[in-house]
């Protein structure tokens, strides 16, 4: 065994062993070694990337989640409720009043730094709104002294999370260097203290200066009731079509030509679709701008080919002995196709459909031009039907407008809108993937 | 006799019905990316202040808007464009093809074109018109002739500017920014550097001069920014030599990142600016179909709040943003008050 192993490969085939590989053999071998390297090669280079890429999502969006408060108790009158209505800036009156109080109540606490109106004024973020909504929701309220959390300035905010430090801070109108001695004092008071950031999860867009108060919630409901119309519309239709091309239709040029065309129609870059829904919906049809209905519409257009191209080939897939067997029995084609081929094809289909809805969930471009990519800050719809004829934004949307802001706070909220929307993308595969295993069949 | 009646009710009904679904109860408003922010702020304020619905406010640059605005009356268009730019002759007429022929201006204020580079780069602390064109102009005096620009480094033709490689990012031409960088630096730089001079005297007519000078560079020393400031500023943070041109609304909100030049001498500020001093300002307006006024509810409203003392007056959200306070905002009430349209008198 030793002798053969070591004659040279030269001599014969009949005299190689078998166990120990000559020079061919382990050429072989070690090609196929280096190809199974290079294949965990590229897993771990794409695992690395995806890696990276949620380790950065996560810790620029997750200061997102944290809001800095001021937090204090603060009692308003009714005459003092009527004057602030009387004027035309009433949130700047209710402000006013606001801080006019909190410096009457640090001046008797005795924090020894210096503080006027104007430095409480820079620590607030915008206020005024928040207090009139509070009154004018509870009247019953006035009177009373009530604890408000109310969100500080947005360089505080950076302050507290690390954004802005003392030796990067240029004194300017927002803050100055002297003020943060005065956060100091406050936050060993309890008075300024970070909270989980309901609002930012509850809340809908806000302006520029106002980063503190700007919220995904109201987006996020837009977003939904674009994918309800998606769904709702190119579900049906794309499986309708698919279904009569694949299994009713006679092959011939025409059904060649859809064919075709279909494919060609998946691969036409979204934009073109909402200049399509510019034109249709909205100066033709006059449906309302800015409508998620719109918005739905647009992305249904957008959705049909992916679902019908998935759809056919999941219908492809299905052996052709079932149906035959069905038509065996006696089964109209039509029963055949509805009890047991789309059963046997509805994990595929359901794949292929929400493959479709996520492309839509992230598209932005086509909303451009049909007015849901901007300042929509209308808040949640009052009721079902007017969640898609009032305007609201779509999240993909809302996230680009707040990445383009001045103020670096917005920019720290788009990736928390990113995290909140890659939850709404995993919540629909998950619900994609559990509608598969109970609907999936083997044969 | 009652077939008349019930066909007449029915078509009523209709009407009425049809009209309610469609009807748009909040103001659609869209044009300039840089009259965005303000927008934005006033419509926010708009809706936490009176019972009208906050107003949709979209982005899109000054012509953008201006175009969908012109598209016609009724509720699928917008009722306000915003421009940070005048509207031109050519705009009017188009609106007036489509039926927009009452259209109300209004001027909010001012606001600053500034040049900025990164914190911690090189100093560039001082800029003339003639420097950003010899930088960026396409056809420079070298020597006492006019050569295609050739220039490198700044220190190349201003001996106190660094010594470091051209990098400028500048608006694209769908940005109203654009019009007055040309205009305010480019034209005025161009005429300082004996350009124009040179031009004219080889031959050119006047208005092919003004048109040549405003020509950029397109070796890649000069780049347009057809994006927000946040992308001008993504540029200037991976450039240490890269200058770009923002607002100056931007940049007060970006202070501990960037770094301003001033221009002709003058620093940028919200004084200079309103003084006039500063050279590369531009009044910022917005434009409203009159025929919408008392269709959709809020409109009128919505640009006397806009200009409300309190709102764009000098110590108003607006200025306290970055807007320079327009000096003559009283006249501008009283026009909206009176709802007069533009060519109706003053």
């Amino acid at each position: 065994m030793t002798d053969a192993s070591m004659q040279s490969p030269e001599t014969g085939r009949h005299t190689v062993s078998l166990t120990e590989g000559d020079a061919r053999t382990r050429k072989r071998a070690a090609a196929e070694k280096r190809f199974r390297a290079y294949g965990i090669i590229a897993i771990a280079t794409g695992l690395f990337f995806l890696v990276v890429l949620f380790a950065s999502i996560l810790s620029q969006g997750i200061p997102a989640f944290t809001r800095t408060v001021v937090s204090v108790e603060f009692t308003l009158t009714e005459p003092q409720q009527e004057e602030a209505e009387s004027t035309l800036f009433k949130t700047k009156a209710y402000s006013d009043l606001f801080i006019a109080e909190l410096n009457k109540e640090l001046a008797e606490s005795g924090i020894n730094v210096d503080f006027d109106e104007a430095a409480i004024e820079r620590l607030l973020g915008k206020i005024g709104g928040t207090i009139r909504t509070f009154y004018s929701e509870n009247p019953d309220k006035l009177g009373e002294p009530i604890q408000f959390d109310l969100a500080a300035s947005s360089r505080v905010d950076g302050y507290f999370k690390g954004r802005v430090s003392r030796d990067t801070l240029q004194d300017s109108r927002f803050l100055q260097k002297s003020d943060l001695d005065l956060v100091d004092a406050l936050k060993e008071a309890g008075i300024i203290k970070q909270a989980f950031n309901w609002p930012f999860i509850t809340g809908a867009d806000s302006g520029v200066d106002n980063p503190g108060g700007a919220g995904i919630g109201a987006s996020v409901i837009g977003s939904f009731f674009m994918m309800l119309v998606v769904l709702a519309l190119s579900l049906p239709i794309g499986v309708a079509a698919s279904i009569y091309l694949e299994e009713f239709a006679p092959q011939n040029r025409f059904t060649d030509l859809i064919e075709v065309n279909i494919s060609n129609l998946a691969a036409v870059p979204s934009i073109v679709f909402g200049i399509l829904g510019l034109a249709v919906f909205i100066q033709f049809m006059h449906l309302p701008q800015s409508a998620p209905l719109v918005g739905g519409l647009v992305l249904t257009l957008m959705t049909l080919p992916t679902i019908i191209i998935s759809t056919r080939a999941s219908l492809k897939a299905v052996p052709p002995s079932i149906r035959d067997a069905a038509l065996g029995v006696g089964a109209s084609k039509m029963q055949a196709v509805f009890h047991h081929v789309l059963p046997l094809a509805a994990p595929g289909i359901l794949t292929g459909t929400i493959i479709g809805l996520a492309q839509a969930l992230g598209e932005t471009a086509p909303l451009l031009l049909i007015g849901m990519v901007g300042f929509v800050a209308r808040g949640y719809p009052d009721g079902f039907l007017a969640g898609f004829t009032e305007p609201n934004s779509a999240m993909p949307a809302q996230i680009y407008t707040w990445a383009a802001r001045a103020d670096v706070g917005f920019y720290e909220k788009a990736w928390g809108g990113i995290i909140i929307l890659l939850i709404f993308l995993l919540t629909m595969n998950i619900i994609a993937i559990i509608l598969r295993r109970r609907f999936e069949r083997r044969w | 006799m009652s077939f008349v009646k019930l066909s007449a009710s029915a078509l009523a009904i209709a009407a009425v019905s049809a009209t309610t679904a469609a009807a748009r109860d909040n103001v659609q408003v869209a044009g300039s990316s840089t009259v965005l922010p303000y927008a934005s702020i006033v419509a926010e304020l708009f809706g936490e202040n009176t019972d009208f619905p906050t107003p949709v406010v979209e982005s899109g640059g000054s012509s953008a808007g201006l175009k969908r605005f012109c598209e016609g009356v009724g509720e699928n268009t917008i009722d306000v464009a915003n421009a940070s730019r005048a509207i031109r002759e050519k705009e009017i007429k188009a609106c007036a093809e489509n039926g927009v022929t009452d259209i109300m201006e209004v001027r909010i204020g001012y606001d600053g074109i500034v040049f900025a580079s990164q914190q911690s780069g090189p100093a560039f602390t001082a800029f003339q018109p003639a420097d950003i064109y010899n930088a960026i102009g396409s056809k420079v005096m070298k020597d006492g002739a006019l050569v295609d620009n050739s220039f490198n480094s700044w220190a190349e033709f201003n001996g106190d500017l660094p010594d470091v490689e051209i990098a400028m990012f500048i608006p694209g031409t769908k940005h109203g920014t654009r019009e007055v960088f040309e205009d305010k630096v480019l034209l005025a730089g161009c005429e300082a550097t004996g350009a124009m001079e040179a031009m004219v005297a080889g031959g050119m007519s006047e208005d092919d001069a003004e048109d040549a000078c405003l020509d950029v560079r397109t070796d890649g020393k000069s780049v347009d920014i057809d994006g927000d400031y946040t992308e001008t500023l993504a540029r200037i943070d991976t450039n240490p030599n890269g200058i770009g041109v923002f607002g100056l609304a931007f940049y007060e909100n970006n202070t501990d990142k960037l770094k301003v030049a001033t221009m002709g001498g003058i620093a940028p500020s919200t004084e200079t600016i309103a003084s006039g001093e500063y050279p590369v300002s531009r009044p910022l307006f917005f434009y409203v179909k009159k025929a919408h006024i008392g269709v959709i509810p809020g409109l009128k409203e919505y640009a006397q709040f806009f200009v409300a003392d309190e709102i764009a007056g000098g110590s108003g959200p607006l200025a306290n943003y970055g807007l320079v306070a327009d000096p003559e905002l009283a006249k501008t009430q009283d026009a909206i008050a009176n709802e007069e349209t533009m060519g109706s008198g003053s």
